[in-house]
């Protein structure tokens, strides 16, 4: 499982990539999330897959897999979902104050 | 907790209610509620003389960061007493000067009032810290209250100038200074102070010991304007003048006296902290009196004055370093008198030289100038003023009956003394240093004749004075009325020190030389019998005289020097062409480009990772045992792989929204499977969020075009994409086999019921063993929200350019697309 | 944003309620079970997205009549001054601790000072989502 995750990741940061190159505000947003998507599933295969029962004392198992991933995944869902809809917000408000989502037009000037 | 700690955080904590003293009692100068501080403070420290005079050494902890041995360490010694004597008594002097100095009406005193409590608490935690950590960010913010002290009056360029200079000096050396802290604690494994002192056997003779001398000295010399970084001190004097008095002649640059007395016990004994502390103080005494001799502005002169004296105080800590050497025997005795010497005269230096700042601050005021061409005759106008700038320039030159006569007196002898060294090469350049000091003296009378005569004497010029000046009111005249008469008392009695300061001081700085419960027997003697001493006094007194009579005769050598070379210069265009250089240097590949950045980016991650990956040779299959794909899950990878696959190629808004929805729930799924039911969860409610979110956007939402771009652009888009997939899955492929250390996480497993009283391990992780980061998470969320808030509401009011203008550089924080909002 | 949908509308007045109890329940759960301030917080601002959708955003002023950023501003207060009420008691930032009571009704409880700080989180996490959603559905 672990390999097949591996690429199913490699295939995500592939096209989050992509996406946040593009010209388009939405599509640059949209990468964002997929790479988030990408991360986290990172961070739990990394830590192995499936090595015992879930991360809770209760449930009186041998093994637990590992919590610690989970914690800083938990985290991570919740700032990203924060950043996105910042991100949303910000392309939103450009495009109204601009008129354009286009990211070679939106260029900052030479003298700023 | 102890009073220890509270006394110096009090100016901190009271300073949060100053601004409101100003708005609330507006009637009331904002001073007179600022006094009491400093004054209390002083009383306190006066009590505890007994108690450190007889040997008892305060120290009390409160935990700050254990792990890494950040503790907020208070240290109570005769070194940081006789230093914490000074901030606040002067503290309370300058206080009470500038009641009378700052119109209560006119000026912003409450920023003023609120600098300089930071200061003060800050100058007392530098000297009162046993932690090197915590010492570096008191030091840090005495550049820091010093630099808005200097701009305090920032409506003027020259202000802001200065401020900027003595902040990039001072923060430079700073931050060498850390540098240095981390190499000690590198060597000793510990940043307290006490306990580095207490591991010297380590310390010297390792390799370290030298690059970490030179980095805290450089701390020390640029604090405290040593040659040939005393250029900011000069541009500081922009600072109104009490400001001067207390930071830039009382306290602030003795910081790196403080630092070098301090660190005399771990560096002393070596030959290179004897020549360098000893060769940059002389030079920068005889540099200083030199050049303080042409100028013509009365706070440039005591500038530099300052400078100088600072240099006599550095070179007598050097000197007196040489006692280290010899350890405990008779021969030491003679070189701690350097020691005895830099102690007296820091104090001597503090009382005449806070005075003279304060009459040259009067003579400010009352006159509307302090150009010494302009003043003269004002003797028949301000006596009180004139006795005072008497005696203090007597003293400050080195004259009977006068403390500083005492001190110039004690220099001599240990210039003379350090002559008969016979370790550190001193005889060969041994003889420099007496005539070096003695030199340095002529012009130091030199300049003094010059402060109080050339203002006080000679040919009254109304045509050239604003105003007509008048005596100053009480209120001004009460500060320096103070240090004058200690001027006077310390002069002689000299004994009122010896006991209750200056003994514990050098116990300090040398406690290699004192045996267990012993003491430091200090008598000063005011005449000591026709020795040498006495007849360089005379000397320089003759020579003095000589030069001041004829000062319009021979000053004109100062215009032949070379104008292009002096340090100035250099400071101004380095600073220049540092900043044209970045300015190019940014733009030959800062295009504005979201785009370019992000190529930058990804394709140096690329490279470096793969670099990593390969020559490391981690590169490897899977070799331990792996977990079961069932059917489901298999059918689950290619559903998602294919929903991410579909997104770029989404033609509508919705599609690609949904598309990536679908990813985000399949990963939720994911996380059911893999056992992480907190994940799961979280996973759910954020998708459902978003969808609500991106239906509530889509009505603002541009309409997805087409993209209209070379198939090179999409080529090389691809190019980088694939590229960072593909090291990204080499990554997870190779990070299951690789375990550098053992897992924390067994700990935080066990660890979750015993400490923290929780099942969920996930959870406990969460509020207790990573509490600080989640604290800080909710903090960058809220930050994100308030972000949005003001995107939204704070519209762009486009009738109004100017504030336009304005509001638009409020709500982009924190975002890659910054550029994008102004263009 | 204006709904007439009546189905709807009295599905989400009870349904509401459920999830807030939901949510309430989560939180609580959190130390031991899945749960915790992240999901308790987020599952509440559901309910309220869920009351937004089916009536409109001034419905949801009258009805929690907060502000949200103010709720964001206390629970971060909360989770600052947890951590430095550790402080107070001379043991390093955000130490935490807890016991075993016996309270009347409840019988053998645990209280733990970590409850506290995810209160704060909790609280943030409302107020920040509910800012988002609340600026963002406001703008037109």
């Amino acid at each position: 499982m672990e390999i097949l995750m591996a690429f199913a990741i490699g295939i995500l940061f592939m096209v989050g990539t992509y996406l946040i190159l593009s010209r388009s505000l939405l599509r640059i947003i949209l990468g964002t999330s997929l790479l988030t998507h990408a991360v986290h599933l990172l961070l739990l295969t990394m830590s192995r897959l499936k090595t015992g029962a879930a991360p809770l004392l209760g449930e009186k198992a041998g093994t637990y897999v590992d919590p610690l991933p989970q914690a800083l995944i938990l985290t991570s869902i919740v700032i990203s979902f924060g950043v996105t809809s910042f991100f949303f917000v910000l392309a939103y408000r450009a495009y109204q104050e601009l008129g354009t989502d286009d990211m070679e037009q939106l260029r900052g000037r030479d003298d700023e | 907790m102890s009073l220890l700690h509270f006394a110096i955080l009090a100016p901190f904590i009271y300073a949060i209610a100053v601004p409101f003293f100003r708005k609330y009692i507006r009637g009331v100068h904002t001073g007179w509620f600022v006094l009491p501080v400093p004054a209390l403070l002083f009383a306190y420290f006066i009590s505890r003389v007994p108690d450190v005079q007889g040997g008892h050494k305060e120290l009390s902890t409160v935990q700050w960061i254990p792990s890494m041995d950040l503790n907020f360490t208070a240290y109570l010694d005769g070194l940081g007493l006789m230093f914490a004597l000074l901030i606040t008594g002067i503290g309370a002097l300058v206080v009470l000067y500038s009641i009378y100095y700052l119109g209560k009406d006119k000026e912003a005193i409450h920023s003023f009032y609120v600098y300089l409590l930071m200061f003060m608490g800050a100058m007392l935690g530098v000297v009162l810290s046993d932690n090197l950590i915590v010492l570096y960010g008191f030091w840090e913010l005495t550049s820091l209250s010093s630099f808005l002290l200097i701009a305090f009056w920032n409506e003027r360029a020259k202000s802001r100038y200065g401020a900027q200079k003595s902040m990039l000096i001072t923060v430079f050396g700073g931050f060498a200074m850390l540098a240095g802290f981390v190499l000690l604690y590198i060597m000793t494994g510990t940043f307290s102070i006490r306990e580095i002192i207490g591991s010297l056997d380590v310390v010297t003779g390792h390799a370290l010991f030298l690059p970490a001398m030179l980095l805290v000295l450089l701390g020390a010399f640029t604090k405290s304007a040593q040659f040939p970084f005393h250029i900011w001190l000069p541009d500081a004097m922009e600072a109104p003048t009490p400001v001067s008095a207390y930071l830039h002649s009382a306290t602030m640059v003795k910081a790196g006296i403080y630092l070098v007395a301090r660190m005399t016990p771990v560096f002393a004994g070596a030959a290179e902290w004897f020549w360098l502390v000893t060769g940059v103080g002389l030079i920068t005494l005889i540099w200083g009196s030199f050049s303080a001799v042409k100028q013509t502005d009365l706070k440039a002169i005591l500038a530099f004055s300052t400078i100088s004296q600072l240099g006599l105080i550095m070179s007598l800590l050097g000197m007196g370093s040489a006692a280290v050497y010899y350890g405990l025997s008779d021969e030491s005795a003679l070189y701690t008198k350097a020691t005895l010497a830099a102690v007296f005269h820091l104090i001597n230096h503090a009382t005449f030289k806070g005075a003279l700042f304060m009459v040259v601050g009067i003579v400010d005021h009352e006159t509307g100038t302090r150009d010494i061409r302009r003043l003269g005759g004002l003797i028949n106008f301000m006596p009180i003023t004139f006795t005072f700038a008497l005696i203090g320039s007597f003293s400050m030159a080195g004259l009977p009956p006068f403390n500083g006569f005492l001190s110039k007196e004690m220099f001599f002898t240990a210039a003379l003394n350090v002559m008969h060294l016979e370790i550190f090469n001193v005889e060969t350049w041994g003889i420099l240093i007496p005539v070096t000091a003695w030199l340095a003296s002529v012009f130091t009378f030199v300049y003094s004749m010059i402060l109080v005569f050339k203002t006080f004497t000679g040919k009254y010029q109304p045509e050239k004075l604003d105003v007509k000046p008048h005596e100053a009111p009480l209120g001004l005249l009460l500060p320096p009325a103070v240090l004058i008469s200690l001027v006077i008392v310390f002069g002689l009695f000299p004994n009122i020190l010896s006991y209750r300061i200056i003994e514990p001081a050098m116990a300090s700085i040398l406690p290699s030389l004192l045996m267990p419960g012993d003491i430091f027997e200090v008598k000063i003697h005011f005449w000591h019998g026709w020795t040498d001493e006495i007849f360089m006094t005379i000397g320089v007194i003759a020579l003095g005289m000589l030069l001041y009579l004829l000062l319009d005769r021979w000053s004109g050598l100062y215009g032949k020097l070379p104008q292009k070379l002096t340090l100035n210069t250099f400071y101004d265009r380095g600073l220049f062409y540092l900043d044209r250089w970045a300015n190019r240097g940014t733009r030959s590949y800062m295009t504005g480009s979201v785009r370019d950045y992000l190529i930058y980016i990804f394709t140096f991650m690329i490279l470096i990772l793969g670099y990593v990956l390969f020559r490391t040779d981690s590169v490897r299959w899977y070799s331990g045992e792996l977990a079961e794909i069932s059917i489901y899950e298999f059918v689950l990878v290619l559903v998602m792989v294919a929903a991410a696959l579909a997104v770029p190629f989404a033609r509508s808004r919705v599609t690609a929204i949904i598309l990536v929805g679908a990813v985000g729930y399949i990963v939720t799924l994911f996380f059911v499977i893999l056992r992480a039911p907190d994940l799961a969860l979280t996973q759910m409610i954020v998708e459902t969020v978003s969808v609500a979110l991106f239906l509530l956007c889509f009505y603002h939402l541009p309409k997805l075009k087409k993209e209209m771009s070379h198939m090179r652009f999409k080529l090389g888009n691809f190019l980088v994409a694939a590229g960072v997939g593909a090291i990204m899955t080499l990554i997870a492929l190779s990070a299951n086999d690789t375990r550098l250390f053992t897992t924390i996480s067994d700990y935080f497993v066990e660890g979750s019921y015993e400490l923290s009283g929780g099942k969920n391990v996930v959870n406990v992780i969460l509020v207790d063993f990573r509490g600080f980061d989640t604290l800080l998470e909710i903090a960058v969320l809220g930050i994100a929200s308030l972000g949005i808030f003001a995107m939204i509401k704070l519209r762009l009011e486009r009738k109004n350019p100017a504030a336009a203008l304005t509001s638009s550089s409020k709500p982009d924080k924190g975002s890659k697309r910054r550029k994008g909002r102004s263009a | 944003m204006k709904t007439n949908d009546v189905i709807l509308q009295t599905v989400a007045k009870v349904v509401v309620f459920l999830i807030l109890t939901f949510s309430v329940f989560l939180f609580f759960a959190g130390h031991n079970n899945p749960g915790g301030g992240f999901i308790g917080g987020l599952m509440t601002a559901a309910a309220l997205v869920l009351l937004a959708l089916a009536f409109d955003l001034q419905t949801i002023r009258k009805v929690v009549p907060v502000d949200f950023r103010k709720v964001m501003a206390i629970g971060l207060m909360i989770a600052l001054l947890t951590g430095i009420g550790s402080l107070v008691l001379d043991v390093p930032f955000l130490s935490h601790t807890f016991g075993h009571f016996d309270l009347p009704l409840l019988g053998d409880t645990e209280l733990a000072t970590a409850t506290l700080f995810d209160l704060g989180v909790y609280l943030a996490v409302v107020g920040v989502t509910m800012t988002i959603i609340l600026s963002i559905g406001e703008d037109h």
